[in-house]
């Protein structure tokens, strides 16, 4: 048991009569799965640090459908998306952060067609914005020394354009910025997205994982990043393949951001 | 007598653009076959796309060699045509070459024009090397035998043919304005050709005649039989590039799309007003809305586009990261398959007077396999790797749709990821009331 985390639910902000800055979507990994529950609550760590006054669904959140989209499934992709749109539209949410690329793209980009229209950002983004307005800032040395090279996830990069501000907030660690040859624009996958998270992959020679695990192996880093809890898993276990998981961890923006800040 | 090479000529002319409006017609009769889907915002957008992308090629040198030597090819393609302009008039009426009158542009024009052709030339030569003698991993995946390589060997072979010819008839015809040959205007500058003359040199007047008469007939005759080989061919993209490019994706990758038919279910579903027991108020005899794609008529017309469109570079596929680690999932591939059937299915509907006949055939399973389908991460970098604008992920996701809608046929890890979802709102089995336990871990 860690230090006491400062969460409220908008339950309670209702019964407060009061609307919070943004609303914080957990995410299904970031509430189950026990390596991302860390992300999660190092994000945490970061928005009580810089006095946020953010609020989460609790047990009223609900999977966005994301994954069952991909797998095909639209009819549970927006069956899902209705029964949340019907949630936040209740609550007047207007602005949501969320650590996981999936749900940020699905509720940026495909949620406003079904009628949920709200102000969607990633955390590194959030963080930034954060450090920006010196609402946070890494005081100590950080991970000066410290090579990090960061791995773009796809909904986050590719999908969205979104290539700066990860690498702005790590930068800000003081740590040495490496790039992978494939980087941005032509990241490769981590192999996760497509719903491949929850099966075993076709016949093939290698598995996705361990090939961009390489990529990364060859900067030499101390560690790598990275902006999503399903490429975190990915990669820990490309490490773990390459047996390197003794020289090079795998961090979320957010954890690095919140060691860097003796949080 | 006097007039029989314009007659002849307008004939082979007739004949060459006529087959090729046939062609046309057919290619927009398949296309067509496809679902109807609104492109029609943001034309602005559109537009600075077709122009950015298929005008300026600026996906083409993402990758620096091949990029290059395409702009050389296009560029000469585009310029060369000026000259096929000319031929054009000169044949229908009789002339030699009827723009010398613009005097020393005319010089600038015909030199650019044979530097231009050396330049493709070159670049077709290392193209052809790069295919054949260097056998790059992306020319030689397992969807590139057979045809798909004969084709991508015969365009190479036809431009340099063509390139050649349209120097040795400058040759010909600048020995022959040297020799002061009647007919023959001194006019034109040949800074590539007149390397060539010295071994035209010896031949008698009559000689040198017929050798500029038939490279100048060999070269035009070339083009027209060249403009109809389009059709069969991956050739197609030098027309096809830029409709494709203006009617390309225009918001973020990530998007998908939201099937309009799901939408109006789930809302009737979620509707507590809805009586489930109602007669449905349309009509009835409309059949129910197929979900997702099994045969490419259940594709959209752009999607369709995109198949004629594909030019089989390979791209696509070297940057798959399924790919890449073996996997037999290809995104070009996808792409050949869906421009096969929909061929096959026009052909059918050619032969039954309009009408398509079931073949028993579709393009799952019998073209593009499950297998494939499911190894897609929809990590979009087979869309970011087109040059020209093409989104095979698009087809791979409403073919999964038909699996997982239609057929109930996903694999089942995720049949079993998609009930705990329906069940617990998650894609793993815990309790829904268990979400919040992070903050107390």
């Amino acid at each position: 048991m860690s230090e006491q985390l400062k969460v409220k639910t908008m339950q309670e902000f209702m019964a407060e009569g009061k609307q919070p800055e943004i609303l914080f979507w957990v995410g299904s990994a970031g509430s189950y799965d026990d390596r991302a529950k860390k992300i999660t609550r190092a994000f945490v760590k970061l928005l009580n640090k810089a006095q946020v006054d953010f609020a989460v669904l609790g047990t009223e959140e609900s999977s966005t459908g994301d994954v069952a989209k991909r797998a095909g499934n639209e009819f549970l992709f927006q069956m899902q998306a209705m029964m949340n749109i019907e949630l936040l539209n209740g609550y007047e949410i207007k602005r949501i952060v969320t650590c996981d690329p999936h749900s940020f793209n699905t509720l940026k980009n495909e949620y406003p067609g079904l009628g949920g229209n709200y102000d969607v950002i990633h955390h590194t983004q959030y963080l930034k914005e954060l450090m920006d307005s010196g609402r946070l800032s890494v005081t100590g040395e950080g991970y000066r020394g410290k090579r990090i090279t960061f791995h773009d996830p796809c909904y986050l990069g590719r999908a969205n354009a979104i290539f700066d501000a990860p690498r702005e907030v790590l930068s800000r660690t003081n740590a040495e910025l490496v790039e992978m040859k494939r980087h941005k624009k032509t990241a490769l996958c981590c192999g996760a997205g497509g719903a491949q998270m929850f099966k075993e992959p076709e016949k093939g020679d290698m598995d996705i994982n361990v090939l961009r695990t390489k990529d990364a192996l060859e900067t030499k880093p101390d560690i790598i990043a990275t902006g999503c809890p399903y490429c975190n898993t990915m990669m820990t276990d490309g490490i773990k393949a390459h047996e390197k998981e003794d020289s090079v961890t795998v961090l979320d923006v957010a954890e690095l951001l919140a060691n860097a800040q003796g949080l | 007598m006097e007039y029989l090479p314009n007659i002849i000529f307008a004939l082979a002319l007739i004949v060459g653009i006529g087959f090729f409006a046939r062609n046309v017609k057919k290619l927009s009769r398949n296309i067509k076959l496809g679902k109807d889907v609104d492109v029609s915002d943001n034309k602005p957008q559109r537009w600075r796309n077709m122009a950015r992308i298929a005008l300026g090629q600026t996906k083409m040198v993402v990758r620096p060699v091949p990029g290059i030597l395409h702009i050389l090819v296009y560029v000469g393609f585009i310029i060369i045509n000026i000259e096929v302009l000319e031929i054009v008039l000169d044949g229908l009426l009789g002339t030699h070459r009827l723009f010398s009158q613009l005097g020393s542009l005319y010089n600038f024009l015909i030199g650019s024009f044979e530097v231009l052709a050396l330049l493709v030339i070159v670049a077709v030569v290392v193209f052809w090397i790069r295919r054949n003698i260097i056998r790059i991993q992306r020319f030689i995946k397992p969807e590139m035998k057979g045809w798909p390589k004969t084709d991508g060997n015969m365009i190479l072979y036809i431009e340099f043919v063509l390139m050649t010819l349209f120097l040795t008839m400058n040759a010909a015809d600048f020995q022959l304005q040297q020799l002061g040959v009647d007919h023959y205007v001194q006019a034109g500058a040949f800074p590539v050709s007149q390397f060539i003359v010295p071994l035209l040199e010896g031949l008698s007047t009559p000689s040198l005649i017929l050798v500029e008469r038939t490279t100048w007939w060999l070269h035009i005759l070339g083009i027209l039989a060249f403009l109809n080989y389009l059709y069969y061919s991956k050739h197609l993209h030098i027309l096809l590039a830029f409709p494709n490019t203006y009617y390309g994706k225009l918001t973020p990758l990530g998007q998908f799309n939201n099937l309009e038919s799901v939408t109006k279910e789930v809302k009737l579903m979620m509707d507590p007003d809805a009586d489930p027991f109602a007669a449905p108020a349309e009509d009835e005899s409309a059949e129910p809305e197929k979900f997702g794609a099994s045969d490419v008529m259940d594709l959209n017309w752009v999607q369709l586009l995109n198949a004629y469109t594909c030019t089989e570079c390979g791209r696509c596929t070297s940057e798959c990261p399924a790919n890449q680690t073996g996997k037999k999932l290809s995104p070009r591939k996808i792409m050949m398959d869906t421009r096969d059937r929909l061929e096959e299915v026009g052909k059918i509907i050619d032969a039954n007077k309009g009408e398509f006949v079931s073949d028993g055939k579709q393009l799952l399973d019998d073209y593009i396999s499950r297998e494939e389908l499911w190894a897609c991460t929809t990590c979009n970098a087979c869309v970011q790797a087109c040059p020209v604008s093409i989104d095979p992920l698009s087809i791979i996701v409403e073919m999964r749709r038909y699996l997982v809608m239609e057929q109930s046929a996903a694999p089942m890890e995720l049949n079993n990821m998609m009930s705990n979802i329906e069940n617990n709102g998650a894609p793993w089995p815990y309790n829904q009331m268990d979400r919040l336990n992070w903050v107390n871990e």
